[in-house]
């Protein structure tokens, strides 16, 4: 493994870049290059500055820096029966555990897991002038200040680089089954939600091309108990979580504009939904449309939900989901504060940010 | 800017306020003031300028759009039943009494949320949602009384958020309505919302950034069942490695509780637990989920217990008994009330490793300053409350419990801890914020602030000091017999 402290050089680049009013682009491993607007600007590099600074098992709190590769930690949690619950997409190259906060994105275990800010406990964040923040910390509980570094989770890099992070590990479980039943999507919609409403042990739910595929994750026998409860043929086995987490699959090979849809789980099919892959047991959907973005929004936003334009989008449609004015307002507001001369990965998340 | 005098200027602003809001939902004589003029940290009190008590969002609104015109402070207050002042109000300015919007709106066994007003009372989520087979996961002790509001203002935590998480990892949305009146919502129907989380932002803010007037929160399946372990050990230290080995071995408790000796006897004198009165600590560790998980897992606690070098290993062996094993542990705040006259309540978080180091300072601290302290400790979580006990009639004593408070605190802070785990900063712990961050995170907390409330009109002088007001210093002294909301429990 790498370790290799490289903050000082970070900051002086921020620093610099403040001062002549340049743009930087953060860069870990551009594993998610295609996510988010095009930014241009000096690749800021993270990747060198890696390495695990803490890691106590038995606090499950793991502090590394930002280019710490996801493998790497994930690596060093199973040697001690722990996991990064949030399990990262690296969407085929290697990821950095940096990018995978800065993105708030999460696997299929996310609904039971949680997201990237939930488990984040502090973060070392420079902001665009170049200063060296901490917030939050490495205990479990902390309500002194406001939640800045939940707030740099998903924030795209907009608002700071983040330097190092602090993460809530979970025990992995003692035994995984994943379990296939061949249905059509109403049915496995049905299905998901009456699980997700009873106390059994599942960690991932996704529906695709007529087979729904379950997940149980805990101790062997509650796993056995829920399996012969359920049903279904244990078809599946970890690749296909894996290949759903990094976007292997088949479903995602097309060159088409792909969208993410979050909403309420038990939404029956959206018009707009028109090849369609169900996770997060209905409330994270994968979607090629043949409506018009603004239309798949509308229908969106009219059930409380947002749409993001992932991947293949042209280079009109906004990638991020409008924001409305007031809302937009705060976040003009929030970058002007954390990036006063709008250095940090500009326009990567909306134009004005 | 209030050259007017008091009585002058909370007539004019009633006026105002009565075009907007029911006349009797205005409160400006003294006598309506009064029940207002503190929180649960009663040894601060302030009379507002008025209380007001909004029926709808529309009214919230309305009130606002006024406050921010005329330049008047707002303070938000739900129960009222917050432990670090954060709901004290301001002389000059309204406090904004969220109780009458008490309605649940919507139980969604679908898609397990309820949307709730702020007013809801943080255990009548759980009551209407349980038909369903669903529960709201964040228990903070006083659950039978706070309102939800409160906690998303507070990030409020309980027994089990090793497991469960606090606050903000329980809520899905969030409808604020900024100081100029104008109505947010952060989240989503779904688990994420668009654009940066300002859900996290606003989850612990203290009422500094917006008022909350809807919620939506998640709903978990109730665990089929509970069960919970009682062991006694001969040493601090031999407790705290046997929490560690039960993490390491893979088991995420429910609830894993820690007490001391001090802390044992005066709940065990208080409600006859059946706690072991020679122990040096005990623990309790409770496990939830499915009836076969439940017995693999207290099965494996229990024996890890044993091997970490525990005396005696009990396990509940029905309700009644699991009842009355946590009953010992939800006493203790008010058993330690019974045998001092007053006490001072910390509420530090230390990662774990260090409890052995930090039980050994306070019982030096303890012995320097001649006041005993009482510690009951969220060891799952690492969050440590422990209890100075002190007489206020004794003169010099309150002064040296907070001397040795302070301590305590800013201790947590050096072996990398935080000064507040769960009750939140308020008025109580603005001096400490001082030892926790400095002055340039400080800066950043302002500027956020200002970002939704350039004029500071929300909560002015909570949760963040302002950098040359560092050296105040404020706790949260309960005086026996006028401990407010005597009947709440507090853990």
């Amino acid at each position: 493994m790498t370790a290799h402290d490289a903050a000082d050089a970070i900051t002086a680049q921020v620093r610099d870049a403040y001062e002549d009013r340049r743009p930087l682009r953060i860069v870990g491993q551009d594993s998610k290059a295609f996510y988010g607007r095009p930014t241009t600007g000096e690749p800021l590099d993270l990747a060198r500055h890696s390495g695990v600074i803490r890691y106590e098992p038995t606090e499950l709190v793991i502090t590394a820096r930002a280019g710490t590769l996801v493998t790497e930690l994930e690596q060093k949690l199973a040697e001690h029966g722990q996991m990064l619950a949030f399990e990262p997409p690296s969407f085929g190259g290697s990821a950095t555990i940096g990018g995978a906060v800065a993105s708030g994105l999460g696997g299929p275990r996310r609904p039971w897991g949680g997201a990237p800010r939930d488990l984040l406990l502090g973060a070392t964040l420079l902001d665009g002038r170049g200063r060296r923040l901490r917030f939050g910390g490495e205990v479990m509980k902390n309500v002194a200040g406001y939640d800045v570094s939940r707030v740099l989770a998903g924030a795209m890099g907009t608002l700071g680089v983040l330097l190092d992070v602090s993460i809530k590990v979970l025990p992995a479980p003692a035994v995984e089954r994943s379990l296939v039943l061949t249905m059509g999507r109403d049915r496995a919609l049905h299905k998901m939600r009456e699980l997700a409403r009873q106390p059994a042990p599942l960690s991932a739910a996704c529906h695709i091309e007529d087979r729904l595929y379950l997940r149980l994750s805990g101790n062997a026998s509650s796993v056995a108990a829920w399996e012969k409860q359920i049903g279904g043929d244990g078809g599946a086995g970890g690749d296909f979580w894996q290949s759903l987490r990094n976007h292997a699959l088949p479903f995602f090979a097309a060159e088409r504009p792909l969208w993410r849809l979050s909403l309420a789980p038990a939404l029956p099919r959206l018009d707009c939904e028109h090849e369609v892959v169900t996770d997060w047991a209905g409330a994270q959907r994968w979607v090629y449309t043949r409506c018009a973005p603004a239309e798949l929004r509308n229908e969106v936003a009219k059930v409380g939900g947002h749409a993001i334009l992932f991947r293949h989008g042209d280079n009109e449609t906004p990638v991020f989901h409008p924001l409305d004015a007031v809302s937009e307002r705060i976040h003009v507001g929030l970058k002007r504060r954390f990036d006063p001369a709008g250095i940090l990965n500009p326009g990567r998340m909306y134009p004005t940010l | 800017m209030n050259t007017l005098t008091i009585p002058t200027r909370r007539e004019a602003l009633a006026k105002r306020l009565r075009d907007v809001v029911d006349g009797p939902h205005v409160l400006s004589s003294p006598e309506e003031l009064a029940p207002y003029e503190c929180d649960g940290l009663a040894a601060y009190r302030i009379v507002p300028l008025l209380v007001v008590l909004p029926g709808s969002v529309e009214e919230i609104q309305a009130v606002l759009r006024i406050c921010h015109e005329e330049r008047v402070p707002v303070v938000a207050r739900g129960a009222g039943t917050g432990l670090s002042g954060g709901a004290l109000p301001h002389e000059q300015g309204v406090l904004l009494g969220l109780a009458r919007l008490n309605r649940i709106l919507a139980i969604d066994p679908d898609n397990a949320c309820a949307r709730v007003q702020p007013g809801v009372r943080n255990l009548a989520i759980s009551e209407a949602a349980r038909p369903h087979g669903l529960y709201y996961a964040p228990d903070p002790s006083s659950q039978i009384a706070c309102t939800i509001g409160g906690n998303v203002a507070e990030n409020a935590g309980g027994v089990h958020c090793l497991k469960y998480g606090l606050t903000v990892n329980n809520l899905l949305a969030v409808e604020l309505v900024t100081i100029e009146g104008e109505r947010i919502t952060a989240g989503g129907s779904g688990l994420d919302g668009a654009g940066y989380d300002l859900l996290a932002l606003i989850t612990g803010s203290e009422g500094m950034l917006g008022i909350v007037t809807e919620i939506t929160v998640k709903l978990l399946p109730i665990p089929q069942r509970a069960q919970v372990a009682l062991a006694a050990f001969d040493a601090v230290e031999t407790a705290g490695q046997a929490v560690a080995d039960i993490v390491a071995a893979g088991i995420l408790p429910a609830g894993l509780e820690m007490m001391d000796l001090p802390a044992i006897r005066a709940a065990e004198d208080f409600v006859h637990a059946g706690y072991p009165t020679d122990a040096a600590a005990i623990l309790l560790c409770e496990v939830d989920g499915g009836n076969e998980e439940v017995s693999e897992d207290i099965a494996k606690v229990r024996q890890r217990l044993l091997d970490s070098g525990a005396q005696e290993v009990r396990t509940a062996s029905d309700d009644t008994e699991r009842a009355r094993f946590w009953a010992g542990r939800k006493a203790a705040f008010p058993a330690v009330g019974r045998i001092s006259p007053d006490y001072y309540c910390m509420d530090g978080t230390i990662p774990r490793k260090h409890l052995p180091r930090v039980l050994r300072e306070i019982a030096r601290y303890s012995t320097e300053s001649g006041l005993r302290v009482a510690n009951v400790f969220h060891a799952g979580d690492g969050n440590l409350h422990p209890l100075i006990l002190y007489d206020a009639n004794v003169p010099g004593e309150l002064e040296l419990a907070e001397q040795v408070g302070g301590k305590i605190l800013e201790l947590c802070v050096e072996v990398g801890g935080t000064i507040t785990g769960e009750h939140g900063v308020g008025l109580e712990k603005i001096n400490q914020m001082c030892a926790q961050f400095p002055p340039e995170e400080l800066q950043m907390f302002h500027d956020i602030k200002a970002v939704f409330d350039q004029y500071g009109l929300l909560n002015p002088g909570k949760a963040i000091p302002t950098l040359n007001r560092c050296a105040e210093f404020g706790a949260m002294h309960v005086k026996a017999g006028d401990l407010r909301f005597p009947h709440l429990e507090r853990f």
